[in-house]
């Protein structure tokens, strides 16, 4: 059986009603981890709040860090503050520069396209190639695509399936995650999946998308940090 | 004799408060129109067997071909009547009785 994987529910960590009903939402719609986005400077106790709201409804966390950095200088220097306290670490590629240094970094994992400016979508052949040799995924939030309408939406499918057709070129992991703020935009995987038919992503894909790629990253990102980790295929089995 | 396959769906109509029938239907109609066109939602032959089994709830059904079509529209649902909502599919199956019997709790 499937585990579905949402790396990014935008649930409000300063209003824990609210992160409680997401998550009990993502629960019953069937996914068994979820990724809040937090900010760098988050205190162990929200933290210790949400991991128990999360495990009262029996989901795992994955504590998640959304960068959006304007340099590559940047980018370098918060990766190297802030990898090691998060399990998941995504990058908002805003400029080329930042699009480049990500995906050729092994310490991010996904790289998000800006969803604002459709004039600044830098995933092309050369950022596919470079994420392919390293471990990024890309990531498509599906509320963009359930809140825009008309003209907006139909440039967002048109890029989502350029897009998608180069990151299964160079075999590079696609992972779908809600990107909801609000149990309204929140659904279930097959829904999801049956969305991505309009970026022309098969069914078996988009559920892959939707339970593997995200699950890989997850237990890749926890072994590491994990404190029998040394290094890349080095690990304490017995002390 | 050509047979027709043909879907049944049950939806959960979360997040606004008693929606009529119309208004439903409407909502769905509007969201295959936007995504598919007028040719998409030609295939769909879809129709509202069902409305307020419980509170909230319908069954829909489709063509057999359309199930993705119909799916990905009901996904896109946001608003009904001007107010926030959200349309989830709990259960696909080629008979009323299939649907029946995978999910017993909804008391078709």
């Amino acid at each position: 059986m499937r585990k579905f994987v949402d790396l990014h529910l935008c649930a409000l960590i300063d209003d824990l009603e609210h992160v409680e009903r997401m998550v009990d939402l993502s629960a019953r719609l069937g996914y068994r981890i979820v990724g809040i986005p937090l900010p760098p400077n988050v205190s162990q106790e929200v933290i210790r709040q949400i991991e128990k709201i999360c495990n009262n409804a029996r989901v795992e966390f994955a504590k998640r860090l959304d960068l959006m950095p304007r340099t590559s200088n940047e980018l370098l220097n918060d990766l190297g503050r802030l990898r090691r306290k998060f399990e998941i670490v995504s990058v908002a590629c805003i400029s080329k520069s930042v699009a480049r240094q990500a995906a050729k970094d092994r310490r991010v994992d996904l790289l998000s396209p800006c969803l604002t400016f459709p004039c600044k979508r830098f995933f092309d052949y050369a950022e596919a190639e470079l994420a392919s040799k390293k471990s990024a995924a890309f990531e498509i939030d599906m509320a963009s695509i359930l809140s825009s309408t008309g003209f907006p939406r139909i440039r967002l499918l048109s890029s989502l399936r350029k897009e998608i057709a180069i990151a299964r070129k160079f075999d590079m992991p696609v992972t779908i995650s809600s990107g909801a703020s609000d149990e309204n935009f929140l659904r279930s995987p097959q829904d999801y999946a049956a969305l991505a038919s309009l970026f022309d992503l098969p069914v078996s894909y988009a559920l892959q998308a939707l339970s593997d790629n995200p699950l890989s990253i997850v237990e890749r990102n926890k072994g590491k940090l994990s404190p029998c980790y040394i290094a890349p295929g080095m690990r304490v089995v017995e002390k | 004799m050509h047979l027709i396959k043909r879907r049944y769906l049950l939806v959960q109509i979360a997040g606004s408060g008693i929606v009529d029938e119309r208004a439903f239907m409407d909502a769905v109609w509007n969201a295959v129109l936007k995504l598919f066109g007028e040719y998409g939602a030609s295939q769909t032959n879809l129709i509202l067997m069902r409305h307020k089994l419980k509170p909230n709830y319908a069954i829909l059904r489709c063509s057999h071909k359309a199930l993705d079509i119909v799916k990905a529209s009901l996904a896109s649902v946001t608003q009904m009547n001007g107010k926030p909502v959200a349309l989830r599919v709990l259960g696909v199956s080629g008979t009323l009785k299939g649907l029946r019997r995978q999910l017993p709790e909804t008391r078709l």
